[in-house]
């Protein structure tokens, strides 16, 4: 686990963002480590809401922002982005191993 | 915001047929790939022109021909040109392309090797290039207005900080060059995909909403029918290693880029627009092609939101890049032009992103180069519909 990082908390710069109030997921601004205390922001400036971490998420990618089930719809933009191949705990990585494309699935994946 | 940020003025080149050019361009431009050689040695005695070397130009039949004539001429006719020398192995399509070019008020010299070879040929155009060359250095820029420019944007190797920043930056820029009533290109037809709709609804009319979402189909129902896995291609792995996971998430980042204007007009590969505002184009989202078929249509400056770090320049047609991915604008610096990542950490607005990319174009617009440009940057890549005869 990381240090806490001092001067994010001096400056309360966002660790993550989000596009749209009804987005499940958020993106990480800076390396998240777990165990990270998160505050998500709107493109706005206004915060969203606060959780921790749960696995590390590389800067520019997705962060659960509540628990998705596996096939429900992952919501960013307000909009369908894909859905979780599983279920994702609040917190956790969202990525190409937990969600995939309604559009172009992938190899052997189409519906 | 400064006075001299807010202008809707820059230092350009106005052209005899009233567009405006941000360079000034002697181009040699070869009709066929055998030709290159010649158009290269042209350049290499007269520096100073820019010969624009390609793949193309045998044995191409129907629309793929069409459009291959529609990229050359376009090119030549770009306010950022000056003057053409046209350079192909048989007299008649160098003659077309020439009278094509012709037809923007613009001097136009064309040759043939074919009964003269190589070395003659390059003696009689390098002559003509010198001259034209003169000529062209021989204008002078002046105050012009954005109102008369054509611009054109695309993003590449995207991440989610395009969609969080660079492109929402493009989007606010757009809009306010919509309002200085400027013309305003956009394209990347797979890219759309998962967004298609939303692009449909900006639709000006139900007629180009039907236009449009007919290419839309044509261009994607194609690549599905191939029965080919567009995962890892779309999105590719820059972009999934920039955390992007599917298409519908890239698309919806690309789309920021119009902000949140209406489309006025929908087009065919480099096909001129009809009026003012923003125009749609049917394009691969393969940078180098876009932005070639983009400078086609006339543009004049393109803005490129990168995520990772695409590279792109474009011979005739300065690439403006940005990036909002703090970790690229450090590790990659000599690539990009305006540095937008203060908005991931809170440290910049929206407005003030905008206010520093808009000062920036003006800059470019005005002659300072791109950093495209001083790399060293020219890919003129046409793009090809289907095999030649």
């Amino acid at each position: 686990m990381s240090t806490p990082k001092l001067a994010d908390l001096e400056t309360s710069a966002p660790a993550a963002l989000a596009h749209a109030g009804p987005d499940s997921v958020g993106v990480a601004v800076r390396d998240l480590q777990p165990g990270d205390p998160i505050t998500i922001h709107l493109l706005n400036g206004s915060s969203l809401s606060s959780l921790k971490a749960k696995t590390a998420i590389p800067l520019g990618h997705k962060i659960a922002l509540r628990d998705l089930r596996r096939g429900e719809n992952v919501i960013e933009y307000g909009q369908i982005i894909g859905e979780a191949t599983a279920d994702i705990p609040a917190g956790s990585h969202v990525h190409i191993h937990n969600l995939r494309s309604r559009r172009w699935p992938g190899a052997g994946e189409k519906a | 915001m400064s006075q001299k940020l807010l202008t809707t003025k820059f230092f350009g080149y106005r052209r005899a047929n009233g567009s405006v050019g941000t360079r000034n361009h002697v181009i040699i431009l070869p009709v066929d790939d055998i030709s290159n050689r010649a158009a290269e040695a042209v350049a290499a005695s007269i520096p100073g022109v820019l010969a624009l070397p390609h793949a193309y130009g045998r044995l191409q039949y129907g629309d793929d021909l069409e459009l291959f004539f529609r990229t050359l001429i376009g090119t030549g006719q770009n306010a950022n040109v000056a003057a053409a020398v046209v350079i192909g192995i048989e007299p008649n399509w160098a003659r077309r392309i020439a009278e094509g070019i012709a037809q923007a008020k613009k001097p136009v010299e064309y040759f043939s090797i074919e009964g003269q070879g190589d070395l003659r040929t390059t003696a009689a155009a390098a002559r003509a290039a010198a001259r034209l060359l003169q000529d062209a250095t021989g204008l002078q820029r002046e105050p012009v207005e954005l109102k008369d420019a054509i611009l054109s944007t695309k993003c590449g190797e995207s991440d989610t900080t395009t969609g969080l920043g660079s492109c929402p930056t493009v989007g606010r820029v757009y809009e306010r060059l919509f309002e200085a009533r400027s013309t305003l290109l956009f394209g990347e037809t797979s890219e759309l995909t998962g967004a298609e709709h939303l692009v449909a609804e900006r639709m000006e009319t139900p007629d180009l909403k039907k236009a449009f979402l007919e290419m839309y189909k044509n261009y994607v129902g194609a690549m599905e029918a191939s029965g080919a896995d567009l995962f890892g291609s779309q999105p590719t792995q820059g972009n999934i290693a920039g955390g992007l996971s599917t298409i519908e998430e890239k698309a919806l980042g690309n789309i920021e880029k119009i902000g949140r204007l209406k489309v006025q007009g929908v087009l065919k590969p480099a096909c001129p627009p009809a009026g003012r505002g923003l125009h749609f184009m049917d394009t691969s989202s393969a940078a180098a092609e876009a932005v070639t078929l983009f400078a086609a249509a006339g543009a004049v400056l393109h803005f490129f939101p990168t995520g990772q770090g695409n590279i792109i320049g474009n011979p005739i047609e300065p690439v403006v890049k940005l990036t909002a991915n703090p970790k690229t604008a450090a590790t990659m610096s000599e690539h990009i032009d305006v540095d937008v990542s203060g908005l991931l950490t809170g440290r910049l607005t929206l407005e003030q992103a905008a206010d520093q990319l808009w000062e920036t174009m003006i800059r470019c617009a005005s002659g300072r180069l791109t950093c495209a440009e001083a790399l060293g940057h020219r890919e003129f890549v046409l793009t090809k519909l289907y095999p030649s005869a």
